[in-house]
């Protein structure tokens, strides 16, 4: 057992955890931040995506000793309050999700996406980078919509800051 | 049409708590006291369970029990059944072998469950498996369904001889060769469809509670039918009796029919938790995904298409291999039987038809219905023929289709199916302009000059859907009736409450249902609330599958709708002192019509449950409920075409256009049934052109993670050009005909007749992957 001690959406936190345990175990069974999903076995469909220290990271692969001292952001933490972030908003409006599932680690991967491109985005450059992250609902199409749609709003937001 | 009524694209309700991470997933709940299972799974496709050892297991910590398969079956827990009767040519039986929830003595497919371990957690529960030691004595195994029919092959269940489960005909014979006798021209085809892992995003999952005081049982699944699972735990599994046992399927993280079924690990949870005096979680891992989830398709078929002079159809013969796996799963028997061959006749007039249809078991994992069922098989197999058959006969493909489309209707086919309305050369139409079919040899051309092999590839779906009409399938074999129940229940505030027996895992029921609330009322959507999922509170139901929720689920509520407005017409025109006739119902008000006279929904509600003032002899409140049973099946169709480019050096298929152009009757939110229809092609050009579930002669799989089976991913699926054409549907009154699988029907036959178009090479099975086609342009 180790003492993991890391910042989770603003929040201090330090957690009893057996070493062998992987981020997304604590983010799920310790602190019951249950929007982060497990949908594989094998780091391929990025359910469990998550940004440490502002970088989208697959928590299913890594142990939650490796965030120690880290600034974890999980699904639950983008918001403010009760205004949804540009990245979940433009989700909702463009009908980018069906069951639900894949949609918080795509959320947490498309910031991601337009925070290294800074908003220079084309369909070609989203379908790539979204390699990482699977979805059996939507045929990607209307994700691709969103990513695209929230990479004019973030880019507007944080002209306004 | 109001701003939320039917017809408008209102985004969806359920998002917000999905979008935020306030999903409320299986996986997310914990019960106090919860211990959790890990399943201890054959390594071997087939063989002698000779002994389980779990002395060590049992020492180490945190271990409550290691439960075998002995044990379940001396618990006199049920085996799992087929509930769909099928009977063969020869008047006998399908042959079922008998599936307990654990092996006790023989394991027929890797990952079949002969042990659990019930642990303090999942860490631990996994490590005392480890320590659990099986004994077995492996036996020949059989994959391939050409080698499980040969004399001599391994046979998988003393029930069923050479390995077949039936061998079911449908269709004249006699008419059948006939036409072909008399045929100008013949076409030919050989096509295998292969098998596919549904893989929903969210794996399977169940908690158990067993309630010793009560001896009443809890059970939280991910399943598209908790109603339907509750029935079939009880009245089949000895579980509990129905009023004994919840089932509650909260969010469930997408199903494509995977979780129809009742599985052995839910059988295995509750009779754990009543062992064990705690409650029993499992969460399956993506690999037990593969291993144990049903699988689709698995075809293999010869099939021939008779032409007269003119070339009209004249015939057609179909013989068609289906592999069921190791076991008969819940639906498997009516999928390559009543939901594929009823639907060979596609969208074109064929005077004769036979189809005979050979289950075969095979130690693989069990196949049932996946997204289509039988449909995709039937669409791809009919598309393909057509294409080959254009391609033999000199013609354009789209012409061919038009002298063979059927245009009157209603139009019965000689394979049971009624077609009641549709527009066949509509939506070809619609299709062809949106890809500019007139302007594709100029396009090949320019390809060509810069070293591509550009191909259009067309295909024209059909499909039933609306399942089912009870008395129907009850005549076919079924062992259930196939209609839906709703409730409507308004508050004393005029808030309203729909329950529904379908259940919603992705395609926004409750939006969708509220629109038909908001559309009959004039209410806002925010007023309702559809509730779903849960035995305790929603009466009965049967589920969400076959693309039937909005054609029967909707009209169920359409229907306690009606009987709550009749009734809350009542309490008005006695309040108004006007004719219940005259009372008519505009933006949330009761109003005498042709007056300004008029009384507010939510006054209506309240008067009916104050109960002060109502009509003599009135019973107070305002609650209705209807259980509605379609009176046939609905038939979508309509036509798809694929652009694409395929590199001569590389094999790689790479797509230009996707069009697709779906009669669905009338639509309640186009967003949501566009988005219906983009998951629907992504899983049709995955099969296409990615997904396989392979298995090696042993009955190994090699393709059971997501390293080694190819999802589509962003990156290899084109954006989708929509469009629709409309012929309501005569048998509801919504005139819907449902949208949740046409793009997997339609999808697959479009692009491997685009491809084999683009290297003019016919025969190319799928998925065609880049080494295959590679293959196929430089064959000899």
């Amino acid at each position: 057992m180790s003492t993991v001690k890391l910042t989770v959406n603003g929040k201090a936190v330090a957690v009893d955890v057996e070493d062998r345990t992987l981020l997304v175990q604590l983010l799920r069974e310790n602190l019951n931040l249950t929007g982060t999903h497990v949908g594989c076995d094998t780091s391929q469909c990025g359910a469990c995506v998550v940004h440490m220290d502002g970088k989208a990271v697959k928590s299913c692969t890594m142990l939650a000793g490796q965030a120690d001292g880290a600034n974890i952001t999980t699904i639950e933490g983008i918001a403010k309050g009760d205004e949804l972030h540009p990245m979940q908003a433009a989700f909702r409006d463009n009908h980018g999700l069906q069951c639900g599932y894949c949609t918080p680690g795509m959320i947490m991967s498309a910031i991601d996406i337009v925070h290294r491109y800074g908003g220079q985005l084309d369909e070609t450059t989203v379908r790539h980078e979204l390699e990482g992250n699977i979805c059996r609902c939507t045929g990607y199409h209307n994700i691709v919509k969103a990513v695209l749609d929230a990479a004019g709003r973030m880019k507007v937001s944080q002209a306004a800051e | 049409m109001g701003v939320e009524g039917i017809g408008a694209r209102v985004v969806r309700k359920e998002d917000k708590r999905f979008i935020t991470g306030k999903g409320r997933y299986v996986d997310d709940i914990k019960l106090l006291g919860m211990t959790h299972a890990h399943f201890i799974r054959s390594p071997h496709a087939h063989a002698k369970v000779k002994g389980i050892n779990s002395a060590e297991a049992l020492k180490m910590p945190g271990v409550v029990a290691v439960l075998t398969g002995q044990e379940i079956v001396d618990d006199k827990v049920g085996n799992l059944i087929c509930g769909w009767a099928i009977t063969s040519k020869d008047g006998s039986p399908m042959k079922m072998g008998a599936w307990p929830a654990m092996a006790p003595e023989t394991v027929r497919f890797v990952g079949q469950a002969v042990a659990v371990v019930i642990a303090e957690s999942k860490n631990l529960a996994r490590d005392a498996a480890e320590a659990v030691v099986v004994e077995y004595e492996e036996l020949p195994a059989v994959a391939d369904v050409h080698a499980a029919i040969k004399s001599g092959a391994p046979q998988l269940h003393p029930e069923a001889s050479g390995n077949q489960v039936y061998d079911w005909v449908i269709g004249d014979e006699g008419a059948t060769d006939a036409a072909f006798a008399k045929a100008a021209n013949v076409v030919k085809l050989d096509v295998t469809n292969n098998r596919l892992a549904p893989n929903a995003m969210e794996p399977r999952a169940a908690i158990a509670d067993y309630d010793a005081a009560e001896e009443h049982f809890t059970l939280y699944t991910t399943s598209q039918n908790p109603h339907v699972a509750r029935l079939v735990l009880s009245a089949f599994y000895n579980i509990a009796p129905e009023h004994k046992l919840r089932v509650i399927a909260p969010d469930v993280g997408g199903g494509f029919g995977s979780k129809i079924f009742i599985y052995p690990e839910e059988m295995v949870a509750l009779w754990a938790s009543k062992k064990v005096g705690r409650p029993v979680k499992w969460t399956g891992d993506r690999t037990e995904a593969f291993l144990t989830d049903a699988h689709g398709r698995d075809h293999v078929t010869h099939a021939e298409m008779a032409f007269d002079a003119n070339n009209k159809i004249t015939g057609l013969k179909v013989k068609t291999y289906a592999n069921f796996g190791a076991y008969m799963s819940l639906f498997s028997s009516s999928v390559p039987t009543y939901l594929y061959a009823t639907l060979l006749s596609g969208q074109y007039n064929i005077p004769a038809i036979h189809a005979e249809v050979i289950g075969v078991y095979t130690n693989t994992t069990p196949v049932d219905a996946y997204r289509g069922a039988g449909r995709p098989e039937a669409s791809y197999l009919i598309e393909r023929l057509m294409e080959t058959a254009a391609r033999q006969l000199k013609v354009d493909p789209t012409a061919l289709r038009r002298t063979n489309f059927i245009t009157q209707f209603p139009h019965q086919t000689p394979v049971i199916m009624a077609y009641d309305t549709g527009d066949f050369n509509a939506s070809l139409d619609a299709a062809m302009k949106a890809i500019d079919y007139d302007g594709f040899a100029g396009r090949k051309a320019k390809a060509k000059a810069d070293g591509k092999l550009r191909g259009i590839g067309v295909s024209c779906y059909i499909e039933a859907c609306g399942i089912a009409p009870s008395k129907a399938v009850g005549s076919l074999g079924a062992g259930v009736g196939l209609w839906e129940s709703a409730e409507v229940r308004v508050n004393p505030v005029g808030t309203i409450e729909v329950l529904t027996g379908s259940h919603s895992h992705g395609q926004g029921h409750e939006t969708t249902f509220c629109q038909l609330v908001a559309e009959r009322l004039g209410v806002p959507i925010s007023q309702v609330s559809i509730v779903h999922g849960d035995t305790d509170k929603v009466q009965f139901g049967m589920g969400t599958y076959g693309s039937r929720s909005a054609a029967v689920g909707l009209t169920a509520i359409l229907k306690a709708m009606e009987k709550m407005e009749s009734k809350a017409k009542k309490i008005a025109a006695h309040a108004l002192e006007a004719s219940e006739g005259d009372i008519v119902i505009e933006n949330g008000e009761f109003k005498v019509a042709g007056t300004d006279k008029a009384i507010a929904f939510p006054m209506v509600a309240l008067a009916a449950y104050t109960a002060h003032n109502l009509p003599d002899g009135m019973e107070p409140g305002l609650k209705e409920s209807a259980f509605y049973d379609p009176t046939n099946f609905t038939f979508p169709a309509g036509a798809y075409i694929c652009e694409l480019e395929v590199d001569p050096g590389t094999g790689k298929t790479s797509f230009v256009n996707f069009v697709a152009a779906d009669d669905f009757g009338r639509l309640i939110n186009p967003m949501i049934v566009e988005g219906q229809v983009h998951g629907g092609l992504a899983q049709g050009i995955g099969q296409a052109l990615l997904e396989h579930a392979i298995y090696d002669a042993s009955g190994q799989p090699i393709t059971a993670s997501f390293m080694d089976y190819s999802m589509p991913r962003a990156d290899d699926l084109p954006s989708f050009n929509l469009s629709h054409t409309t012929t309501l549907c005569p048998g509801n009154p919504l005139g819907i005909k449902g949208c949740g699988e046409a793009g997997a029907i339609g999808a697959s036959a479009a692009v491997i007749n685009a491809i084999t178009d683009a290297i003019g090479k016919n025969n190319l099975e799928m998925p065609a992957t880049p080494d295959r086609v590679w293959r196929t342009i430089h064959a000899a």
